[in-house]
């Protein structure tokens, strides 16, 4: 088993005719996922080849969704049009809308995220890499042949994070690795995903990766000391980040005394969460943690 | 990007926040002439982006134009918690019976926006909700409802505004959030709101943060960039879209990947505490992608830091093969030295993930001065503290 997303995953494309949506398209295909469709209005009735695969295109996902039961939207469109590409896959009621766009204004993150409110959606990212359940499937842009399928599981707001730590333990593999991207607002959060992997029979053991910014990982702790049985690693990144700056992610900004890397590290520790210095050390102490008799 | 007070008054003017206009002077001249135009007694303030303005001597009262310009002349060129002054805004005086407080801000934790509004204005709203809690209202406004004349009043009712003044409080936050969503800002404080001898209520000092990824449809924006106090090699980066941030240690930062660049800062930061306090020199992010020309840009404004002893770059390849990413750096290599400049810092370079022993055999192959390759990031980054701290 995964979380959220595996092999009986239909998925579509919003933007797959763009220039990453394409790239990626490509990718997903390579990697098994069962990519049943794209969505453009403007190319509706089309049929685009990936290497010989022939998806074809609809003009809403609503028209996608009945035409291939798709439960699974990965969305590429440029930032200016991405709040209606979300909406519109809210009101289609699709069950998982995985938002890989970075660069979307805080206000209209803002008004998707109210939309979806009390509907049927569940929302990834945005500004993320979305998930991959190794093996099984992958909606986003996680290299699928960096770890093989595990009982490990991801939660991550770095995308490249998410990719050193599975490479770091690609032996020991993943049930399902998600990042949830760094923009100050997200649908799914730390705490979303580790109750997810707490049900999840097929995850041993989880790892969480942190940053700057906010205070999603304090809540997380708190989360882990009510809620989680299972062992859980942590990482935080920017303890040497400067206030009032931003780090690349829109979200990752220490502003006074509050979303400090230190500050989210004891938190975590104080939930006895084992927290390492570096990526590697984390990694390690997962390990440590595998082999350790139960 | 925060705005100065006289570009945060210009919006709240725009959405009809009643707010006194004062005018922007670089010189005492300037400040003087401001003066004689505005008449009577007028507020010489300092144009930072920080606060504690006041306490720092950055705001004065001037009775007469040529005490503006004596103030002006004492206000510009100071330093206030680092940041120099290169304006100030003359002010109409105004005589103040009360000062409030009242925000839009965007609330992380609630994924929402929030209102914040008091009745006792004036401090620093920091402390205000340490000390008195509950003199603060913090009112949750829905993205999509937004602030109506309703919601106002709500806003205003739970801030404890009393009824005289309640109406045209209201009125403020309805033209405010006007402002905010108008105008893409994640901020809009304004600190005092102040209530006048003459009965009326107006902005005496606002804080604006406005939101970059906005700026496709925000025109104006790019005229808000403050290119005189931004960092020159901070400047440089931006305009070759290099996501840059000048820091002050001495190992030259290049990674990939937001998370795994401030992750780097960190690893050298440890590492650089047995080789004499060696620390990061900057953080820069040239994205999965990694191509040969960012990668030369990069290395170009990283190598023209003065400060930077030794360079790291960490690469973890995962959209992008380990061997592209050599071959980026071999290309980088001669595009640099065909514009002119030689790369003559040791280099420390860690590619790992997809492709890595092609990458590296590239790269070893390439043989470039300078280069030495280390396979994991802790030692790659204990070696490039080294190096600085030998260097220093």
């Amino acid at each position: 088993m995964a979380i959220l997303l595996d092999e009986n995953s239909k998925v579509i494309v919003q933007g797959m005719t763009g220039s990453e949506g394409t790239k990626h398209t490509t990718r997903m295909l390579a990697s098994g996922t069962n990519i049943v469709g794209g969505v453009n209005p403007r190319k509706a009735g089309e049929k685009v080849d990936f290497d010989g695969r022939s998806v074809p295109v609809f003009g809403t996902v609503r028209e996608a969704m009945d035409a291939t039961g798709a439960d699974v939207t990965v969305v590429f469109v440029p930032p200016k049009f991405t709040k209606d590409a979300v909406i519109e896959a809210i009101d289609a009621a699709i069950p998982l809308c995985v938002i890989i766009t970075e660069g979307i204004p805080i206000h209209d993150s803002a008004a998707f995220w109210a939309h979806a409110q009390g509907k049927q959606t569940r929302i990834i990212g945005p500004n993320c890499p979305g998930l991959i359940s190794p093996g099984k499937s992958n909606a986003g842009i996680i290299p699928a042949d960096i770890a093989q399928p595990g009982r490990i599981g991801l939660v991550s707001k770095s995308g490249t994070l998410t990719y050193q730590m599975m490479y770091e333990l690609r032996d020991i593999g993943f049930s399902t690795a998600i990042g949830i991207g760094g923009d100050p607002i997200i649908g799914t959060t730390h705490i979303d995903a580790l109750e997810a992997f707490e049900a999840d029979p097929d995850t041993a053991a989880i790892v969480m990766i942190g940053e700057i910014g906010g205070d999603a990982e304090e809540r997380a702790a708190d989360y882990i000391k009510a809620h989680v049985t299972k062992p859980v690693v942590g990482y935080v990144a920017g303890f040497t980040a400067p206030e009032g700056k931003t780090m690349g992610h829109a979200g990752a900004i220490v502003s006074g005394s509050s979303g400090t890397a230190q500050a989210k590290k004891e938190a975590l520790e104080a939930a006895g969460v084992k927290v390492g210095k570096t990526p590697s050390e984390t990694a390690r102490l997962m390990r440590e943690l595998l082999a350790a008799p139960a | 990007m925060d705005l100065f007070e006289y570009q945060a008054k210009q919006l709240f003017q725009k959405y009809g926040v009643p707010t006194g206009l004062g005018e922007v002077a670089t010189t005492p001249e300037e400040a003087r002439a401001a003066a004689e135009r505005i008449g009577g007694v007028t507020v010489v303030k300092a144009q930072v982006k920080t606060g504690g303005r006041g306490k720092a001597g950055g705001v004065k009262v001037a009775k007469t134009p040529d005490e503006a310009a004596e103030l002006a002349g004492q206000i510009l060129g100071m330093d206030i918690k680092g940041h120099t002054v290169h304006r100030v805004l003359v002010d109409p005086g105004a005589q103040i019976e009360q000062e409030y407080y009242v925000s839009f801000l965007l609330d992380r934790a609630n994924r929402t926006f929030l209102a914040m509004a008091s009745y006792e204005g004036g401090m620093e709203i920091e402390q205000l909700a340490v000390e008195r809690p509950e003199a603060l209202a913090r009112v949750p406004v829905d993205a999509l409802a937004g602030v109506d004349l309703a919601k106002a009043q709500e806003i205003a009712a739970a801030a404890k505004f009393p009824p005289e003044v309640a109406d045209q409080v209201a009125d403020v936050l309805v033209k405010l959030w006007q402002a905010f969503v108008g105008a893409d800002a994640t901020l809009v404080e304004v600190n005092p709101l102040a209530r006048l001898a003459d009965g009326s209520i107006k902005a005496l000092d606002g804080k604006v943060t406005l939101d970059e990824n906005a700026n496709f449809r925000q025109p104006d924006n790019a005229s808000f960039v403050d290119v005189e106090s931004t960092d020159p090699l901070e400047q440089r980066a931006k305009e070759k879209h290099l996501n840059y941030v000048k820091l002050d240690g001495s190992v030259g930062i290049i990674g990939n990947g937001a998370g795994l660049v401030m992750s780097t800062l960190d690893v050298v930061a440890y590492a650089g505490e047995k080789y004499g306090g060696a620390k990061p020199a900057n953080f820069l992010d040239i994205g999965g992608g990694a191509s040969a020309e960012v990668m030369a840009n990069g290395l170009e404004i990283i190598l023209s830091d003065p400060a930077v002893k030794s360079v790291f770059v960490n690469v973890f390849g995962g959209i992008t093969a380990c061997d592209a990413v050599a071959n980026g750096i071999v290309s980088a290599f001669s595009l640099l030295e065909s514009r002119g400049d030689t790369v003559n810092k040791p280099l420390v370079v860690r590619l790992d993930g997809n492709n890595a022993e092609l990458g590296r055999q590239i790269l070893t192959d390439a043989a470039l001065p300078g280069v030495q390759q280390v396979d994991t990031m802790d030692d790659a980054a204990d070696r490039a503290a080294e190096l600085a701290g030998a260097a220093a």
